[in-house]
């Protein structure tokens, strides 16, 4: 009797298995979200320090049209104007989106409600693969084929947002599909049913019914998708003209936020001018991904309310 | 549906030696204030075959997995419960070891993706036996026990997966059996299986008698009236009534019990 | 114009949409495979690069690529599989759950380049390792983690709650369920998911080159003493790997073959992610099957 009462009371070896369970996942979860404090504290660090050590002021970095830290302009201050990159960043990745958001559609609508069977037997695995497809190569191949393409037909050296834009459409465009897929995949199929027994046609019911409730989720794909082209670094660099330039038109060589980085952050010496304005352009990056991200958040939970 | 009146309620004592007893029990589920499960004082006997009964949602499988803390996680417990002397209740004690003399078997047959034997030896493994004449002996033994020995006799190695569902469901009776708890607690077992299964099964639990003491929630009162000594009678998160299954199923002393088991409910 | 036209209209401007879609891809796919193929060679697999003459493989970027890919899963997974052990089996449903997780979907959502330029900034440069395998490891870490903690806690969600539930019935500890039952049920979930994002870690260049570097040096293969410089094994040395070699010979403009090599090398990369994927899936099949009996 005492014996059970000591054995149902006393700590076994099952209990202590638990505590070391414990310790071991927290420990796990805690590294990742030390890092994830340490990532935005580095690189936040790093990048205010062009306006706290190197006193140049916010406005004129995001304004300003010339990028040359090395050098001081006429009135003594350095030539760290962000203006081009920012807006070459917006530019291919609003063109990006804007172009391949109908096609991805067009295809997602194919795959559930079009030719379900076929269509998604042989687009899925082919969507998933192209998915997968790293980076470089599509850079290498908008490098040999889009490029000349473009030189061919505009003249000048090909490079531009035109050839940016074409290589993250092709990049983002499965990422958008695969996910507006799996928004169409949610809407119940009473919908569709209960809308072609009123009598509407497909078109209507894709228009007025499906298209509708899948909206909150077909905008977080395009984000998804846009927010995967405005921190896609080496394809663009590869096609773009890495020239810190004001582009004046897309066929003319300009230069990304991230194409700027990848392109000199090795060449400068840390701790200097030229070096913080790189990190201030990593922490424009940064803060950008934090939107979409707040973005893609803030449409969910609006999408989750209306249904 | 008729309402009758909770706090009328008849609930004796076993005369027998009581292996398990609750003392007032409360449930309340996540961080409720609405208790799922009110005042519940039961004393289940020795080496018998108690019954729960009662509708869907009356809160038999709350009070069930209570007593072995299975609701830790998800419910809050208030009150006693009293198994060899000590409250098994209390946040001091070791509920691995609780667990150990009460096992439990659900409703939905949950046999772990491995194989039969591996099934029954996992958790004999995990508390200390090694010796592999002895984990053979205990599946054999805990097969036996469970009437399922026979069937996957020359299998032991094939995936419990395969078997059908009443087959699974008898390993996993053999599996609890295998642990040599004191007490079993089976909640609804037979819901999932067929009229042969459920003969088996039944045949089964009164064989186990002889060792263990029973604890199982059912739906079926022919099931109830066939292998139970005594049975308890849930309406709403009480029990209405508790005494000698005879009397519960013949002359109930409450007048909900009575239309329940004569289908007169609700 | 009636419904019925519009209907008819809009059909066939979604069939032509795919249709350009469908192009596009057998184009990128042809592209690849057709101007790849050809200059994949028992040659150009096995010789080491050369910068600035014709004629260079892509040996030592193969497997760098690979050794690459085995540490940072070394490091990553145990990681990862912990940390999605805590999401799925002992966080509650609170804000601070709520708060992990938005780390965890942050930290997916930076842009690689960001991730390696952290790498270079703290593993690189403050923690003086260098341009090296382990900083790279270290930074593909980071950038595979959260996609790999995401695919483990799905698989281990996706085991019933009922198998938990037989475990602790039988005495058994949380931490002994979930590592004897729940894991073993979850793994081909969790070996699918470990595929896939190799494919992924395979083929990211933009984590890399300011992390494991972009220089080859010369390896040899028959020093097995991973503290040795020139053995192949070091993990402190740098380490161009197939994606960043495609990535500087078409950027830097040396190497007269340029083109040629980037293609074959990118064969060569769609190849191996191909097998990862084919591979993912078989070896879930298998799993699923075996684990349950064939039915
Ligand atoms: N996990 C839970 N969380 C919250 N409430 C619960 C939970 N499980 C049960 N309840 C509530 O407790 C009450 C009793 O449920 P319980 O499952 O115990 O009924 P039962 O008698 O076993 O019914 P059944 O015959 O259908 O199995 C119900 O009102 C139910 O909604
Ligand atoms: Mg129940």
């Amino acid at each position: 009797m005492d014996d059970i009462q000591h054995k149902l009371t006393a700590p076994s070896k099952a209990s202590r298995e638990d505590v070391m369970g414990r310790i071991i996942s927290y420990t796990c979860i805690a590294a990742i979200i030390i890092l994830v404090i340490s990532i935005l504290y580095f690189i936040t660090s790093r990048g205010v320090a062009t306006f706290t050590a190197n006193h140049v002021n916010l406005w004129q970095f995001l304004s300003g049209k010339e990028w040359n830290p090395g050098t001081l302009n006429a009135s003594g201050q350095p030539q760290v104007g962000a203006l081009p990159m920012i807006v070459t960043s917006f530019s291919v990745t609003i063109l990006a989106a804007l172009v391949a958001t109908p096609f991805a559609i067009a295809v997602a609508l194919f795959m559930t409600d079009i030719a379900p069977k076929n269509g998604a037997k042989f687009l899925q695995p082919v969507i998933e693969l192209l998915v997968g497809i790293p980076s470089v190569v599509y850079g290498f191949i908008g490098l040999t084929v889009v490029v000349p393409f473009i030189r061919h037909l505009f003249g000048g050296t090909g490079s531009g947002i035109l050839a940016g834009t074409i290589v993250l459409f092709v990049m983002v465009l499965p990422t958008i599909t695969s996910l507006a897929v799996d928004a169409l995949k949610a809407v119940p199929t009473y919908f569709r049913s209960a809308s072609l027994a009123l009598g509407a046609t497909r078109f209507q019911t894709i228009y007025k019914v499906l298209l509708r409730a899948a909206m909150p989720r077909l905008l977080t794909a395009v984000i998804f998708g846009m927010a995967r082209a405005f921190g896609e670094a080496l394809a663009v660099q590869m096609v773009i003209g890495n020239a810190a330039l004001m582009p004046h038109n897309l066929v003319t060589p300009t230069s990304t936020l991230t194409s700027q980085l990848t392109t000199n952050i090795g060449n400068t010496i840390m701790g200097t001018l030229p070096n913080n304005a790189l990190w201030s352009l990593a922490l424009i990056l940064l803060l950008m991904s934090l939107v979409f991200n707040l973005l893609i958040r803030y449409i969910g939970k609006r999408g989750e309310i209306k249904s | 549906m008729e309402t009758y009146d909770l706090s009328q309620n008849h609930i004796v004592t076993p005369p027998e030696e009581i292996a398990l007893s609750t003392n007032q029990l409360q449930v309340y589920y996540g961080s409720g204030s609405r208790a799922s499960m009110t005042d519940a004082s039961l004393s289940f006997p020795r080496f018998q075959i108690t019954a729960l009964i009662g509708a869907s949602g009356s809160g038999k499988s709350t009070y069930l997995r209570s007593l072995n803390r299975m609701n830790d996680r998800i419910a809050r417990i208030e009150g006693e419960i009293m198994y060899r002397g000590t409250n098994i209740n209390s946040p001091k004690v070791n509920v691995y070891e609780v667990r150990k003399h009460i096992g439990m078997v659900f409703q939905k047959p949950n046999p772990f993706a491995k194989s039969i034997s591996e099934n029954i030896t996992f958790a004999l493994k995990a508390a200390g036996i090694t010796n592999r004449q002895e984990l053979n002996e205990r599946v054999e033994t805990s097969l036996k026990e469970a009437a399922l020995w026979n069937e996957v006799k020359d299998d032991l190695n094939k995936s419990a997966l395969a078997l059908s569902g009443g087959q699974q469901q008898r390993l996993c009776i053999a599996r609890a059996l295998a642990m040599k708890p004191d007490i079993l607690l089976l909640d609804e077992p037979a819901s999932a299986l067929d009229p042969i299964s459920t003969t088996k099964l039944e045949v089964t639990l009164k064989e186990l008698t002889k060792n263990y003491t029973i604890i199982i929630v059912t739906h079926n009162m022919q099931q109830a009236s066939r292998i139970s000594a005594y049975t308890a009678f849930f309406h709403l998160g009480h029990v209405i009534e508790y005494d000698q299954t005879e009397k519960i199923f013949q002359t109930p002393e409450i007048q909900a019990t009575h239309d329940y088991v004569t289908g007169n409910f609700g | 114009m009636t419904p019925n036209q519009t209907d008819r209209i809009a059909t066939q401007v979604i069939n032509f949409l795919v249709l350009i879609v469908v192009l596009i891809l057998f184009f990128l796919l042809g592209d690849i495979i057709l101007s790849g193929f050809p200059h994949i060679s028992w040659h150009f697999l096995t010789s080491p690069s050369s910068s600035f003459s014709a004629g260079g493989g892509i040996r030592d970027q193969l497997f760098n690529s690979l050794y690459l890919l085995v540490l940072t899963l070394i490091i990553s997974f145990p990681l990862a599989l912990g940390s999605a052990i805590y999401l799925s089996e002992y966080a509650g449903n609170n804000w601070r759950t709520g708060l992990i997780r938005t780390a965890i979907e942050v930290l997916s959502s930076l842009p690689s380049v960001v991730v390696g330029l952290f790498g270079y900034l703290l593993f690189v440069i403050e923690f003086h390792m260098g341009f090296s395998i382990l900083s790279g490891a270290i930074a593909l870490t980071f950038f595979n983690l959260p996609l790999l903690v995401r695919s483990i806690e799905g698989s281990l969600h996706a085991v019933p709650d009922s198998q938990r539930e037989a475990g602790i019935s039988l005495g058994l500890s949380n931490w002994r369920t979930i590592r004897g039952i729940i894991l073993p049920a979850a793994l081909p979930g969790i070996l699918t998911g470990i595929i896939l994002s190799a494919g992924r870690v395979f083929g990211e260049a933009a984590a890399l080159i300011y992390t494991a570097g972009q220089s080859a040096p010369i390896l040899n293969y028959s020093n097995w003493n991973p503290t040795d410089s020139s053995s192949f094994l070091n993990p402190m040395r740098p380490a161009e790997t197939l994606a960043v070699h495609i990535w500087k010979v078409n950027t830097e403009g040396v190497t007269p073959d340029a083109v040629s090599i980037s293609a074959g090398a990118s064969a060569v990369l769609i190849i191996v992610i191909l097998l990862f994927n084919f591979g993912a899936r078989a070896i879930g099949n298998h799993m699923y099957k075996k684990m349950t009996g064939g039915k």
